[in-house]
């Protein structure tokens, strides 16, 4: 069948018919390398020892290529590639706006350090077992999902996600481990089928699954659309990937069962993708929805923060205190999502950044801790400053971040969010977010006294624990982001804020995907 | 026609949920598979209900003819249900596993990683 | 279930369904049929010979490890869409070449070798699995035990977990 068989038609009305610029290729590359080096992982799956440095070479490579498309997305705007050149809404697109970008970066940040703490963590069984194919194709899951323009995409960048999280969370295949697994694995198939439920309801409506167009079709929709129970279904699907109250009970049954890279990697990434979805899908597609749920998302956003913060104090294992931690910083990005204007959404990005970083750093510190003072309880933690004073100072900054206090990381989205609540006049959620803080920074304290201040409670013989770079470099790292996101907050302020408003307002991303203007 | 699929979508989300109600695992596990199958339909039947015009463009013609059936949702089902198989295969063996490791389908007594008696941090030192 | 009648006619039948299985994947070009309906096939023939022969000799007859298959096949298919950045085309979009192999005119694009990449992905991951399921099957316990087993409702929450000594496996 050769091309000049076919009949004469304008091919420049379904096909991009231009090469691309060589760097809209930075919006597929991210998702293409880590599929890439995962088959081949796969594929030399014997040789157990090229894993480690094929993978830690791979996740560089993916913070450069974040980096790259972050720089050119802030300086060029959004930046779309439509797959097989057919033209969006038919072709599936993959748009990076900054939000995206910014999301993908801080994952890919997060992944390496966890990559980099793996190399001492994860033994050769795990390794045989698969688990750097399984981190490559979670990573892949986790940037398509950040970077594609399509919601249906999104789904299937979903259950990308959420099938390698499967293989890693039983990784070992302890009781344990199984049992874990299983809550989680149903409970959260249930909700990528509640988002699935929600995605047919929407074609019904819209036609189109690009989100680009569906942002402009949601805002000129008749009146009678079944539009407020389309947001109720995403809202209730995003909110139980992400774990908020009343739907947030799978997390600590399963995050504290794992290995700790694991958990790591879970804690930072795979809630977070939950809410970015929440985000995009509540802000940028179906705003005018969401005003009419937001009072029942800032319900459910302050009970999340209490009681992730209660929940955090009343813990005895370490791992399970900071899995509600993460339940708490969850109840904060929700309530920037309830309030809903251009400031709150800013600083819910700024939080859900933030969060990325510090929550991988609680968990890689709490697996450090354990192997330091040999056990994952409070009750018999204890005399970790004198044992290692260095990792203390890094643990002590860490739970600063994570609380919310100057001059860390967890500050200012917490202040951007405070105002934004006082400023619609939610002085309710305002108050949750500031007990919810005040809780937390008692739960870490305990964590801080117990574990690291008071002498040993059983005087064990003192072995000496060689420090391990593959373990300091990445806590070493991570504390220095906070650090520096703290005290020189200005760049991200200003690029979260970039971010929110460019969601409030998609014109520019619509552009991106429809470059000549929409074609009926 | 599309009334119809409507309450048949409805029946077998009624059944899922029933199912997924029950403690043990291999009733939420057959719930959890009765519900990909109740959203197969429904997208199915978002993408309009026609009889008999498969959506091939005909030799010598340009587009669809008119009344042809919508192959987005077929194709959005052809991928769900490659999922949802995978999930499944998946599940059967963990949920398998489960029943061989921990020796019960009960998930209230499924405490192993959540002991109901740990106690609670202590208060000072 | 290795009864003679079906030894006997699994590898008649194994070898039928993997050549079926090609002539599936090659037709799915332009009609019914490509490389999922085709990786499904091949796997069930390898899952026949599995049910007559034993898991051991479908892990000697495939050489390689069904997840490396599937690794193999997620890196072509990788490739083939990668390919066109050095077109300048977008991602994914179907490169052809019409090479003269015999006197015939052969259209080959890389969506061909997309969809052998699918074909082996679908492969090697069903039989993966299969092989698994299979294999917890042959190194069943014994009927007596079975038989000794407490129903599931009475086995005591969080005291001796019953653990039953496997033979150790080498899934994946």
């Amino acid at each position: 069948m050769a091309a000049s068989a076919s009949p004469a038609v304008d091919l420049s009305a379904a096909l991009v018919l231009t090469p691309p610029p060589l760097g809209d290729w930075l919006v597929v590359l991210p998702v293409v390398l880590m599929i890439g080096t995962g088959a081949l992982l796969m594929m030399v799956r014997k040789s157990v020892r090229l894993h480690g440095a094929i993978a830690i070479a791979a996740l560089v490579m993916l913070v450069v290529l974040d980096a790259a498309l972050l720089w050119r997305v802030s300086l060029h705007g959004p930046v779309t590639m439509v797959m097989g050149r057919w033209l969006p809404p038919y072709g599936i697109a993959f748009t990076a706006d900054l939000f995206g970008a910014a999301m993908a970066l801080a994952a890919a940040i997060a992944a390496l350090a966890a990559g980099l703490f793996s190399l001492a963590d994860i033994d050769a069984a795990g390794r045989r077992y698969g688990f750097y194919p399984f981190l490559m194709l979670l990573m892949a899951g986790v940037s398509g999902a950040f970077l594609t323009g399509d919601i249906f995409n999104l789904y299937v960048w979903f259950e990308v996600l959420l099938i390698s999280s499967f293989g890693l969370l039983i990784l070992g295949s302890e009781p344990r481990q199984i049992e874990g697994a299983l809550k989680y694995a149903l409970l959260n198939l249930i909700a990528t089928t509640l988002f699935l439920i929600a995605v047919g309801i929407l074609y019904a409506i819209f036609g189109t699954l690009n989100m680009a167009d569906i942002a402009t079709k949601a805002r000129l929709a008749p009146p009678d659309a079944p539009l407020t129970t389309l947001t109720a279904l995403f809202v209730l699907a995003f909110a139980m990937k992400a774990a908020a109250f009343p739907v947030n009970f799978w997390l600590p049954a399963s995050y504290h069962t794992p290995r700790i890279v694991v958990s790591a990697l879970f804690g930072g990434l795979l809630t977070k993708v939950g809410i970015y979805a929440l985000i995009r899908v509540t802000i940028m597609l179906l705003p005018v929805e969401r005003e009419a749920l937001s009072f029942v998302i800032a319900v459910s956003a302050a009970l999340t923060m209490l009681l992730g913060a209660l929940g955090a104090l009343a813990q005895m294992d370490t791992r399970r205190l900071i899995g509600y931690v993460v339940i708490a910083g969850i109840g904060n990005m929700m309530a920037g999502v309830a309030v809903g204007t251009p400031a709150a959404v800013g600083g819910a990005v700024l939080y859900a950044l933030h969060s990325v970083i510090t929550m991988t750093a609680l968990y890689l510190m709490a697996g450090e801790a354990a192997r330091i003072g040999g056990s994952w309880s409070l009750a018999s933690l204890g005399g970790l400053y004198r044992r290692s004073p260095g990792f203390a100072a890094i643990s002590f900054l860490l739970m600063l971040a994570a609380a919310g206090l100057p001059p860390l990381s967890g500050l200012w989205p917490k202040v951007a969010l405070l105002k934004a609540a006082l400023d619609i006049g939610a002085w309710w959620l305002a108050a949750a977010i500031l007990v919810s803080a005040f809780l937390l920074t008692l739960a870490l304290a305990r964590v801080f006294l117990l574990a690291y201040w008071r002498p040993q409670p059983t005087p064990a013989v003192e072995q000496p624990c060689p420090t391990d770079w593959r373990i300091t470099l990445p806590l070493a790292g991570l504390a220095v982001v906070t650090l520096v996101f703290g005290v020189f907050p200005e760049p991200v302020l200003r690029l979260s804020q970039a971010a929110a408003d460019s969601l409030a307002d998609p014109q520019a991303y619509i552009n991106s995907v429809f470059p000549g203007g929409r074609v009926p | 026609m599309e009334a119809l699929f409507a309450v048949l979508v409805g029946f077998f989300f009624a059944a899922a949920i029933y199912l997924m109600l029950s403690r043990h695992t291999v009733r939420i596990l057959l719930g959890v598979a009765l519900l990909g199958n109740g959203v197969n339909l429904l997208l199915f039947t978002t993408g309009r209900l026609v009889r008999e015009v498969p959506p091939i463009i005909v030799a010598g013609q340009e587009t669809l003819g008119t009344g042809a059936a919508n192959p987005l949702p077929q194709a959005l089902i052809l991928t769900a249900i490659v999922i949802s198989f995978s999930f499944f295969a998946f599940l059967l063996v963990l949920t398998y596993r489960a029943y061989q490791e921990l020796g019960t389908d009960n998930s209230d007594r499924m405490r192993l990683s959540e002991p109901s008696d740990e106690p609670l941090p202590p208060m000072g030192y | 279930m290795n009864t003679l009648i079906l030894r006997t006619v699994a590898p008649a039948l194994t070898a039928l369904m993997l050549l079926f299985s090609v002539f599936v994947l090659l037709r799915g070009h332009n009609e019914p049929g490509g490389g999922f309906i085709g990786g499904l096939i091949a796997a069930s023939a390898l899952a026949i010979y599995g049910i007559a022969f034993g898991v051991g000799a479908v892990r000697r007859a495939l050489r390689f490890h069904p997840m490396a298959i599937a690794g193999a096949g997620l890196f072509l298919a990788t490739l083939s869409g990668l390919l066109s950045i050095l077109f300048g085309v977008p991602f994914m979009t179907g490169l052809w070449v019409y090479p003269r192999i015999l006197g015939l005119e052969v259209p080959l694009a890389t969506v061909i070798s997309f969809d052998l990449g699918v074909y082996l992905v679908v492969l090697g991951s069903i039989v993966s699995i299969a092989l698994a399921l299979e294999q917890d099957s042959e190194t069943e316990i014994p009927d007596a035990e079975v038989a000794q087993a407490p129903p599931l409702e009475q086995v005591p929450l969080r005291g001796k977990r019953r653990r039953r000594d496997r033979q150790p496996r080498e899934t994946r």
